[in-house]
């Protein structure tokens, strides 16, 4: 059995990463089940979503402490999350933090080298990825999504191959966008492989 | 074949499967997609429509039901308060097709006003509800409500709940699919409600409820799923709830008896006795209201079995809310008196806050903000309604005072106005929610004289719900084209004593326009017209100029998501990437600072 969460901004692909995962599972032969929490945000809210594979699967949710991977799309939004990874389990995440639409409303400081401590403190297995990197690269500031995928590809514990995740998003996502995703992924899952931008 | 299904997705495909011949329905969360489901996988041989609401809805599903027709009814909890008038009488009217009134609930709640429980309201209309407790489940279970309804000429309820209706799964989907040719209209006396056809109905439906409890006891949604010879402890639950406990009993490694019950109205009781032979202690385990454990007692008392039963009731559960894995697995623990699971909590240091607010170039921004800029400094009351806008409610806006259900805006203000005549009352109301339930509430003031300033915020969709047509956009979900319906003229008909349409983004007249509507006797109306923004693409950027003084004042006052001030410059900046180019900030610049930018790229 494998939970994953994914957590992100509304806007950042999160629910659509979770469609693929559970796809490339689909096709593998596995059961899944995914649920996402959103609220009532439309844009510019937290998004988790919940992904779960293998057998005897009852809930959609995953339960606190025990997620094997959690894909932060944004460091802040991983942090959030952090409560649900279990020991010993790993965090793929993007280095860029989004600003909250309140920031320049009183009441909402934060401090991103504190949120990289407390990940670090907690997670020994971190890949962090320079998604802005890839999406430049790829001209396009919406496939950051799918680089992280590409990039959790790497982690055994996916057992999900770069192959099936790039099946699972020529099946998914509508044609004329196959290329650019498939370069997002692969850039992805070659930069967590170099690491070279782990903390 | 297994298919990734959405719950909502699940529920509109075994509908098509089951022969459906109509589909009707008004959007509201969590039970949209089930209709859009239908719609879009529409061969065309099956008629759907969102409807301007959930009655309406209801009547012309039953009218297609009588004419035999097999029928789907979608709304979310609270809709059904709108549609319960005509489903109580036509429970006693009965039907001739079949007819599935697709009730979603909201424990939580997530998004709604209330935590009703749609189980309840089967036992007090007299209807069979089937509760779903995963996607897979309500994909088995619609073909069975159909048939049950064809069989007892009853409408009959399916209730799934936000983490049924929102979840996805692994579903096997089978290809096969019913035709089903409906009848026809045939006249005859039965249907016309009147009292005594009301009394001999009602002996009949007495009787068809004790049938359907003992089909209800035979059906595989209602089961004992797990045994344990050993415990004298049992274990009932319904819904989604079910998973939680299946899974805290798989995490803490141990079996109980489990009754799992999966239409809680009729009751089926002889299994419920079954469950309950040789136990001395009971756990329910479900959300919202103590349904299935009020059930159990009675059925505990009815037998005189000396049994304990723990829930709600008693305090063992939590009675608001959704349950959770965790709070589920607690109790779970509690009960069977197993080690406690324990989480260490995590210190985290301050995290972003992320409040739903509008979005960027929101029109209902421009207008919220027209209105207050007119009535600074005066007396008055901003009545909200249900839609995108009641998110005017937060800072630095703060221009909802009062918010009940849809359409009621219009009506509270009338209220208030009574009491308070000094004050002005606004009542601010979509366009989709006025086609809803606001027109009767602009005839009450009308007939009644009462002053209100009427702000209608037509942004040419139903933003709140993922964007569906309605009357006043002129597209339908058989994707043909009707006439739009003119709001201007529907409310100079109604007798309102004037009517403005404006564009909110022309900051001076639409203050200019809400200062005369202040001023005007009886009921005065504005139409802020301009669309959502998810209707179209931006055409510019707003970028701010080195004349920006740092005042603060695009910030404070508007709160655009794309206006910030920079941490590290300190300076005032707008993201080029959010900006939808609604020029607000501009026109309330004192510097004249924010100009437009050359840069169209993103
Ligand atoms: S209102 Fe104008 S001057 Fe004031 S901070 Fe905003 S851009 Fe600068
Ligand atoms: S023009 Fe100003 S108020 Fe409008 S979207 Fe752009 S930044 Fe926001």
């Amino acid at each position: 059995m494998l939970n994953l969460i994914l957590a992100g901004v509304g806007g950042q692909g999160t629910v659509l990463a979770s469609k693929l995962l559970a796809q490339a599972a689909i096709n593998r032969g596995l059961d899944v089940r995914t649920a996402e929490t959103i609220g009532m945000a439309q844009r510019g809210g937290s998004v988790t979503s919940h992904v779960r594979i293998g057998q005897d699967l009852y809930s959609p949710l995953v339960a606190l402490d025990t997620a094997d991977i959690i894909l932060g799309m944004e460091p802040s939004e991983a942090l959030r999350c952090l409560p649900y990874l279990k020991k010993g389990g790993s965090i793929v995440v993007s280095s860029k933090f989004i600003k909250p639409f309140t920031a320049s409303l009183p009441g909402s400081t934060y401090e991103e080298n504190l949120i990289w401590q407390c990940l670090g403190d907690h997670c020994k297995n971190i890949s962090v990825i320079d998604g802005g990197k890839i999406c430049d690269a790829c001209g396009s500031t919406k496939v950051l999504n799918i680089a992280l995928l590409g990039a959790a590809s790497n982690l055994r514990q996916l057992n999900l191959t770069l192959v099936d995740l790039e099946k699972a998003v020529q099946e998914i996502l509508p044609q004329k966008i196959h290329s650019i995703n498939l370069q997002a992924l692969n850039l992805g899952a070659q930069s967590a492989r170099k690491g070279e931008t782990a903390l | 074949m297994k298919q990734l299904l959405m719950g909502n997705e699940a529920i509109g495909l075994a509908a098509i499967q089951a022969g459906v011949n109509l589909v009707s329905g008004y959007p509201g969360t969590p039970s949209t997609e089930v209709l859009e489901t239908v719609a879009k996988q529409n061969d065309g041989s099956i008629y759907v429509e969102w409807s301007t609401n959930e009655k309406s809805a209801l009547e012309v599903a039953a009218g297609a039901a009588i004419a035999g027709a097999r029928v789907m009814v979608t709304m979310k909890q609270v809709g059904l308060n709108v549609a319960s008038d005509p489903l109580m009488s036509l429970a006693y009217l009965g039907i001739k097709g079949a007819m599935v009134v697709v009730v979603a609930d909201d424990p939580g709640p997530i998004s709604s006003q209330t935590e009703q429980d749609t189980r309840h309201f089967a036992e007090y209309a007299k209807l069979p509800v089937f509760d779903p407790s995963s996607p897979e489940e309500a994909y088995r279970m619609i073909r069975d409500a159909f048939d049950l309804s064809q069989k007892y000429h009853t409408p009959v309820l399916f209730r799934p709940t936000t983490r049924v209706c929102h979840a996805c799964a692994s579903v096997e989907v089978k290809e096969e699919k019913i035709e089903h040719k409906p009848q026809g209209f045939v006249k005859d006396a039965k249907w016309v409600i009147f009292p005594r056809l009301t009394y001999q109905n009602h002996i009949q439906i007495e009787k068809n409820l004790r049938l359907i409890a003992e089909d209800f006891n035979q059906y595989d949604g209602n089961q004992i799923t797990e045994t344990a010879p050993n415990t004298k402890k049992g274990v009932a639950c319904g819904g989604i709830s079910y998973a939680y406990v299946k899974e805290a009993l798989n995490r803490a490694q141990t079996h109980v008896r489990l009754l799992k019950i999966g239409t809680p109205h009729p009751f089926p009781e002889e299994l419920a006795l079954q469950f309950m032979e040789g136990l001395y202690e009971i756990l329910v385990v479900e959300e919202l209201d103590p349904v299935i454990e009020k059930a159990l007692l009675l059925v505990a008392g009815k037998h005189h079995i000396k049994i304990n039963i723990l829930g709600k009731l008693d305090g063992s559960m939590k009675n608001a809310g959704e349950n959770s894995l965790e709070s589920v697995l607690t109790a779970i623990e509690d009960f069977l008196e197993l080690p406690k699971t324990k989480y260490e909590p995590i210190e985290l240091p301050p995290l972003p806050v992320r409040p739903p607010v509008l979005c960027v170039g929101c029109p209902h921004r421009a207008s919220f903000y027209a209105v207050k800029k007119a009535m600074k400094g005066q007396k008055a009351v901003f009545c909200g309604d249900i839609g995108c806008y009641t998110l005017g409610n937060a800072q630095p806006l703060d221009m909802v005072d009062t918010c009940l259900c849809m359409g009621a805006g219009i009506t509270i203000a009338q209220g208030l106005q009574h009491i308070e005549p000094d004050a002005v009352h606004f009542a601010f109301i979509g366009d989709s929610t006025f086609f809803h339930t606001g027109i009767p509430g602009v005839i009450n003031a009308v007939y009644n004289q009462t002053d209100l300033v009427l702000v209608i915020l037509d942004n040419s969709t139903t933003a709140m719900t993922g964007h569906q047509p309605h009357p006043g956009t002129g597209k339908t979900m058989m994707n043909t084209v009707s006439p739009k319906i003119d709001l201007e003229k529907l409310l100079l008909a109604l007798g309102v004593q004037s009517v403005k349409k404006v564009n909110p983004f022309d900051l001076t007249n639409a203050i200019t326009c809400v200062k005369e509507a202040a001023q005007t006797k009886g009921v005065a109306a504005i139409i802020f017209e301009a669309p959502c923004i998810s209707l179209f693409k931006p055409e510019k950027k707003y970028q701010i100029s080195d004349s920006c003084t740092s005042c603060q004042r695009c910030i404070k006052e508007l709160g655009c998501p794309a206006i910030s001030k920079d941490s590290i410059s300190n300076k005032v900046v707008i993201d080029q990437s959010l900006c939808y180019g609604c020029s607000l900030c501009a026109q309330i610049c004192p510097a004249k600072a924010i100009v437009i930018g050359g840069d169209k790229s993103c």
